[in-house]
């Protein structure tokens, strides 16, 4: 059981990948997802995050099978 | 209610038309249509922009938008509404963004339909990258704000 993560536009670019996967902790948010998938200490402010295709904030808590994703301020319109 | 994501190129009017037709007999009884359209630009921060390439998320991209057709369902007395975003590779002069909605109120259709456009230019999930003229390509970084204050005087 994991949870799947996605990276999109310029972040993915910055990160390096598009998807990745997290094992599934008790207790784990989306803060502690980015630390340990892009290696980077604390998650930037202006970085966007979503779970389960909603916006969430980085210390929403994460259960089995959730999908998580980072991207950059949005430019759409 | 309907929300597109269109990788093609779309006609707005073309559009607008087929939707309108397909309301029926329900348009005699709306009094107000209130649209905007937002088109693609050959310029922008002072250098000429060839084509752009519209990134999105399906999946949350498609929830999102229907949500905000929802919310201004709530809050104004709207017959119907249609927004049609495009993704993937747009051009100059090409329409990227529709937003229709329909009411028995012009106030309602105006007040609306600038709603709709805010919310999708501030929280939709869509990432514009620009190829410029001298092959560079760049990341837009940022929606400026839809106020009208800036006009005031």
């Amino acid at each position: 059981m994991s949870i799947k993560v996605r990276f999109f536009a310029s972040l993915a670019e910055r990160v390096g990948r598009r998807e990745a996967e997290c094992a599934h902790v008790e207790g784990l948010t989306v803060a502690d997802v980015w630390r340990e998938v892009t290696g980077q200490d604390a998650m930037p402010d202006e970085v966007l995050c979503a779970v389960n295709h909603a916006y969430s904030e980085q210390a929403t808590p994460l259960a089995e099978n959730d999908e998580v994703a980072y991207f950059p301020p949005v430019t759409g319109g | 209610m309907r929300v597109h994501i269109s990788p093609q190129p779309f006609d707005p009017l073309d559009e607008l038309r087929r939707y309108e037709d397909a309301l029926g007999e329900r348009r005699r009884a709306i009094g107000a249509a209130a649209t905007f359209v937002g088109t693609m630009r050959d310029f922008n921060e002072g250098a000429a922009v060839e084509s752009m390439v519209l990134e999105h998320y399906p999946e949350m991209t498609q929830k999102h938008l229907e949500r905000i057709v929802s919310t201004a369902v709530e809050r104004w007395a709207l017959d119907d509404a249609l927004v049609v975003h495009r993704v993937g590779e747009v051009r100059p002069g090409d329409a990227i963004v529709l937003v229709a909605v329909w009411s028995a109120h012009r106030a309602h259709a105006f007040e609306s339909c600038r709603f709709i456009m805010e919310d999708l230019k501030s929280s939709a999930p869509f990432w514009k990258q620009e190829r410029t003229r001298d092959g560079g390509a760049r990341w837009v970084a940022n929606n400026t704000p839809g106020s009208s204050d800036e006009f005031a005087t």
